[in-house]
């Protein structure tokens, strides 16, 4: 929201602060100041000079010599202006000033740009008469400022005189960031009111009279509004003997500082008004009203309309429209017809000031595709009471103006208007909720100054209908809070009982998780939770697979965001390969994020969310170095034992004989393998690629960090040292497993140490060996013990088809 | 004349001690003075032709001479054993500005570094840590937060959604709401997590990210409270120096509400280029929370008061270690994440 000082003084007289005071202070008592641009930064010295004479340049074709009267003296200047002849009145900067820019319109530097005396072509020149551009403005806002040339005064411009203040241009204009509850806020009045309470200065509102001819309204026109769910009010005056014509400069001025490009005179008054009230109006030529009446309801289906931009609307039947007796003539708080427009030749005018349903006219705009202005005030709901007075103060500017007659009376169709709302006057509460101590008359100062009445009577404050935002107690106590300052609220800490702050289990073993990936070199990386569909078929998942009923995004940015994400590799696969065609050599990756399983699609419940640990690396390691980590991390929540490697994972990403399922106690808690070379390609990584993704809900039920001391063992180890020629198809896990079974309690530790395949060893079959050691803690083991343990594992080989190595 | 041969093989035994390169030497006079055929020990050997009377005057001569000669052979052993490890030393000087051997320990995310460091505060503070479904429930993430259907906010955060009762949660505030409705009071809780909202990408913009909500609801919980434990909160992320403005603004589930600024903790509130020459950066939102959001979730507003607050994790983190672009915390390219 865009305000000048001079606006917002025109109703707060008294307010005499710097503009970086009122900034500071608007934006500690609520209404956010996001800057101000002073419209005479970098002007100096800049009078009305009066050119006497014209004479071309005797070295340069492109400049001409004025004699120019200042007033004090006389002065030469070279130009290379062509618009300006004898007599004109024009700003000239003097030798020493300054002005904001250059001619053509390009950013403004931030010293400006000083002027000085000096030779153009051989001939003395004592200044600069100049553009509008170069007076830091343009011709937005002095429509009559030429395309290109020196501003030219009115005749009537008394020569000599400051040429800033003259052109209205000692001004500032703030930005505020206005709160969506503050709809009252979205105008200059709105603004005003927020200033005076917070200076403590009183608020003249504008004194609305209408001059009124005999006529009466009602003979020009009716009004019938026939959905009221869609338009809770409806007013409308007549203006007749109508000159259109530009507005005058202070308005055109006004309308400009916020944006507004001025039109002419009936237009710009009804958006002089949507600034001032902030109430959005509309101006009907009303010879193109059949049937004298204006009927308001909802458009067909699939009808068309062409709005005053000339464009074709496509509209729907919850769209409000305004007709006449035969047709539509505007679309209802959004945009007028072409049909119905002001022309120059408009002698009678239809004022309307409605006030529509602001849900509906919000999504109205977004459907048919037209957001205005006007659009934007309605669908933040506005004041019915507002509308009235808006349309009286667009009949009063018709006076002020002089372009027409008002004729008598408003003619209107409204639905009840709520009552003032009243809320209780509890100061103690207030100062219970925001620990304070501020008496009774100070708050009833601020509600004073505020216009919320206090009724002693009933000891309740009467809210006006233009401050919607107040509906209970904690909003009145904001307003104490705001004007008393949040900055002298006191500072102080909760006094209750306290309390222990922790993580969960499940934070903390991602905790763990996350120290462990770091220790073992792997780096943190974020990714998205939505992804493209693409990704199934980039990891080479077959059509019927599970991962595939994915949580669609209705709205999404685009394909490539539209799936919440069912499998959680593409993250660490994408960074991996941005990483590898950025030539980072061996990079390790890990991400902690949910994958979104859904029980049925489409969504009825909430998705299963599964915290994913993904580890991703490409470069130094092998497949066995990532199992490391995987056990690393499982070991730290105390997992170590009952673990399991399934090569049959399945995982069509993955090489299909370098993957595994690990499982725990028989149950899948994860995968790692090396990544499908197809699939390593797709991602452009140029490396063997290897990663592990483990399911944290499978493994949190399992997670503990509790541990006992076992006692060191007192009593010697005996190791025993078996090599065997093995069939290759017979897995290390598949040998584990059966000595451990067979090793009895006191197998202590079991190891490879050697691994062969190769011309030594008979084709289909491998060497392997390992090392076995028993212990018992109580005493000293006996060799016979060991013996008929070895027994066993021996027997337990034979039938597995292995031989022991001579 | 005992005496005499005790001065002469004293004499002989220091300096050959004095003249010793080497430990090897030193221990062949040990053996050749002091051991069992040693010259001193013959002398002790011939101690059967003293008279008995002059033994023991000629026994502590002895004995004085082993001691010099034993005290002489330490003290030289000592410092050549000194002297030999000064001088392996010296030869294994290394040339220490060579290359270190790397660890490569892997590096946290500056997302992660900066919601510990949150995490530790509140953790500190006696709060607890909570999480919520990133998938919402449209009642959780806008009705229960004073956002009904047709309120225009729900316009503003640009939601994603799944189908007319889901979303992507666009604020971790619907957390508060889970933990309110669980009925168990005082409430002291942080709730990080990820959110949503329908921004493209570029530079400031993401269209997931971070936040951290924080609640506390129990009897007498005021205004000031809310003051004072973000002031507490800022000083301990930005330092002691740091001050905090706390200005009027406007959310549905909070009032009355602030927004938070810090003192720029760059140009310490001067005016530089990351406060804009604000020399104010604005940190969170919070306020005081809405009594009909508590009534909504079964707690008693004329009972119960309490306060919340909700910041982003990624402006932090963005705004802490300079990063000039959002997208780099999305990449995750190695040279950007070894940085910390």
């Amino acid at each position: 929201m865009d305000a000048s000082l001079s606006w917002i003084k025109a109703y707060v007289p008294d307010l005499n602060a710097s503009d970086q005071e009122i900034l500071d202070a608007l934006t500690l008592s609520g209404t956010k100041g996001e800057g101000f641009h002073r419209l005479d930064k970098n002007l100096e010295k800049i009078v009305v000079g009066q050119i006497e004479k014209i004479e071309q340049h005797p070295d340069a074709d492109k400049l001409v010599i004025c004699q120019v009267n200042i007033g004090s003296e006389k002065v030469q200047i070279v130009t290379g202006a062509k618009n300006m002849k004898e007599k004109d009145k024009v700003p000239v900067v003097l030798d020493g000033g300054r002005v904001a820019g250059g001619h053509d319109g390009s950013p403004n530097p931030e010293e400006g740009i000083k002027i000085k005396a000096g030779k153009l072509r051989g001939v003395e020149s004592f200044g600069m008469m100049c553009s509008i551009e170069e007076m830091g403005s343009s011709k937005d806002f002095y429509p009559n400022a030429p395309e290109d040339g020196l501003y030219i005064f009115p005749e009537d411009t008394e020569v000599g005189a400051d040429a800033v203040e003259v052109l209205g241009l000692h001004d500032t204009v703030f930005e505020f960031e206005v709160t969506s509850n503050r709809v009252d806020c979205y105008s200059i009045l709105g603004i005003a009111r927020e200033a005076a309470a917070t200076f403590k200065l009183p608020f003249k509102a504008p004194e609305v009279k209408v001059e009124e001819t005999a006529e009466k309204a009602s003979d020009y026109i009716s009004v019938e509004i026939k959905d009221k769910d869609l338009c809770s009010r409806y007013c409308a005056r007549v203006a007749t003997d109508i000159k259109v014509g530009p507005s005058p400069e202070w308005m055109q001025r006004r309308l400009a500082s916020c944006g507004v490009r001025p039109i002419n005179n009936i237009v710009d008054i009804t958006n002089y008004v949507m600034l001032e009230y902030g109430q959005p109006m509309h101006a009907f030529d009303l010879s193109t009203i059949a049937g004298n009446k204006i009927v308001v309801k909802r458009a067909k289906d699939g009808e068309k309309f062409v709005t005053l931009d000339g464009q074709e609307r496509t509209l729907d039947s919850e769209v409000v429209m305004i007709c006449d007796g035969e047709k539509e003539v505007a679309i209802g708080g959004i945009m007028g017809g072409e049909n119905s427009m002001i022309t120059e030749n408009a002698k009678t005018v239809l004022f309307e000031a409605a006030t529509f349903n602001g849900p509906n006219i919000r999504k109205s705009a977004k459907r048919v595709g037209l957001r205005t202005d006007a659009s934007g005030f309605f669908e933040k709901g506005l004041d019915p009471n507002n509308a009235e007075d808006a349309i009286n103060r667009a009949c009063q500017l018709v006076n002020e103006l002089g372009c027409g007659k008002v004729v008598s009376g408003m003619v209107e169709e409204k639905s009840p208007i709520k009552e003032l709302n009243r809320i209780k006057f509890e100061p103690e509460r207030i100062n219970k909720l925001l620990g304070t101590d501020i008496d009774k008359q100070t708050m009833l100062d601020i509600f004073k100054r505020e216009e919320l009445v206090y009724d002693e009577a009933t000891n309740e404050i009467v809210i006006p209908s233009f401050r919607q935002d107040l509906v209970g107690f904690c909003d009145i106590a904001e307003e104490v809070a705001r004007f008393y300052g949040y900055d002298k609220i006191p500072t102080t800490l909760p006094k209750n009982a306290p309390t222990t702050g922790k993580l969960t289990f499940k934070m903390t073993v991602e905790k763990t998780a996350r120290e462990v990936a770091q220790f073992c070199g792997f780096s943190q990386a974020y990714g998205y939770s939505f992804e493209s569909p693409k990704v199934f078929d980039k990891l080479l998942l077959p059509e019927d697979a599970p991962e595939r009923k994915a949580i669609k995004i209705s709205n999404p940015l685009g394909e490539d965001f539209s799936i919440m994400r069912t499998i959680p590799l593409n993250v660490i696969l994408s960074s991996l390969g941005t990483n590898y065609k950025r030539r980072n050599k061996d990079v390790r990756l890990y991400e902690i994020a949910n994958i979104y399983v859904a029980k049925e699609l489409p969504l009825a419940e909430l998705p299963d969310e599964r915290s994913q640990f993904v580890l991703g690396f490409y470069g130094d390691g092998d497949f066995f170095s990532m199992k490391g980590v995987v056990e690393e991390f499982l070991g730290q929540i105390g997992m170590a034992a009952d673990l399991e490697y399934d090569a049959k994972a399945g995982k069509p990403f993955l090489h299909p004989g370098r993957q595994a399922n690990v499982l725990y106690k028989g149950n899948v808690i994860g995968y790692l393998g090396e990544v499908h070379p197809e699939v390593q390609e797709t991602y452009g990584i140029g490396q063997r690629t290897y990663i592990a993704v483990l399911d944290l809900p499978a493994i949190i039920p399992y997670a503990s960090y509790s541990r006992v001391y076992t006692g060191i063992a007192k009593f010697p180890a005996v190791t025993r040292d078996i090599s065997m020629v093995v069939p290759v198809d017979v897995t290390a896990g598949d040998i584990e497993k059966m000595i451990k079974q067979r090793g009895g309690k006191k197998l202590e530790k079991l190891e490879l140490f050697d691994i062969y395949e190769g011309s030594q060893i008979e084709k289909g079959f491998k060497s392997m060996a390992y090392s076995l050691a028993f212990r018992d803690k109580e005493k000293t083991l006996a060799d016979d013990e060991v013996n008929a343990a070895m027994k066993k594992i021996l027997n337990g080989l034979e039938s597995m088809n292995i031989s022991l190595r001579s | 004349m005992i005496k005499e041969q005790l001065d002469k093989i004293r004499e002989s035994a220091l300096k050959q001690i004095g003249e010793t390169d080497g430990l090897d030497m030193l221990n062949d006079i040990r053996v050749n003075f002091l051991g069992k055929k040693g010259e001193l020990t013959s002398i002790l050997k011939s101690m059967k032709d003293v008279a008995p009377e002059d033994r023991p005057k000629v026994g502590q001569m002895v004995n004085e001479v082993r001691e010099e000669i034993e005290k002489s052979l330490e003290e030289t052993k000592t410092r050549m054993e000194k002297a030999v490890r000064e001088a392996k030393l010296a030869s294994e000087t290394i040339d220490v500005t060579l290359p270190s051997k790397k660890n490569n320990v892997g590096h946290r995310h500056p997302n992660t570094i900066t919601l510990e460091d949150v995490e530790n505060i509140f953790i500190g503070m006696g709060y607890e840590v909570a999480e919520g479904p990133e998938v919402e429930k449209d009642y959780y993430n806008f009705e229960a937060l004073n956002i009904p259907a047709d309120h225009p906010a729900k316009d503003e955060q640009d939601t994603f959604y799944i189908n007319g009762d889901f979303l992507l949660r666009t604020q971790t505030s619907s957390t508060q709401v889970h933990e309110m409705e669980k009925g168990k009071l005082p409430i002291k809780m942080i709730a990080p997590g990820r959110v949503f909202r329908a921004d493209e990408v570029d530079a400031t913009h993401s269209p997931s990210f971070h936040q951290i909500e924080g609640l506390v609801i129990d009897k007498d919980i005021t205004f000031a409270d809310l003051k004072g434990t973000l002031a507490e909160f800022a000083k301990e992320i930005f330092g002691d120096d740091v001050k905090v403005k706390f200005r009027p603004h406007h959310f549905p589930f909070t009032e009355p509400s602030a927004e938070m600024d810090v003192s720029c903790f760059k140009c310490g509130g001067k005016g530089c280029r990351f406060c804009k020459g604000e020399g104010w950066i604005e940190i969170l939102g919070c306020g005081m929370v809405h009594p009909h959001v508590l009534e909504m979730s079964g707690i008693d507003p004329n009972e119960y008061t309490g306060f919340a607050f909700g910041l982003g994790l990624e402006r932090i983190a963005v705004l802490k270690y300079e990063i000039d672009d959002m997208r780099l915390l999305y990449e995750n390219d190695i040279r950007f994440l070894e940085q910390f």
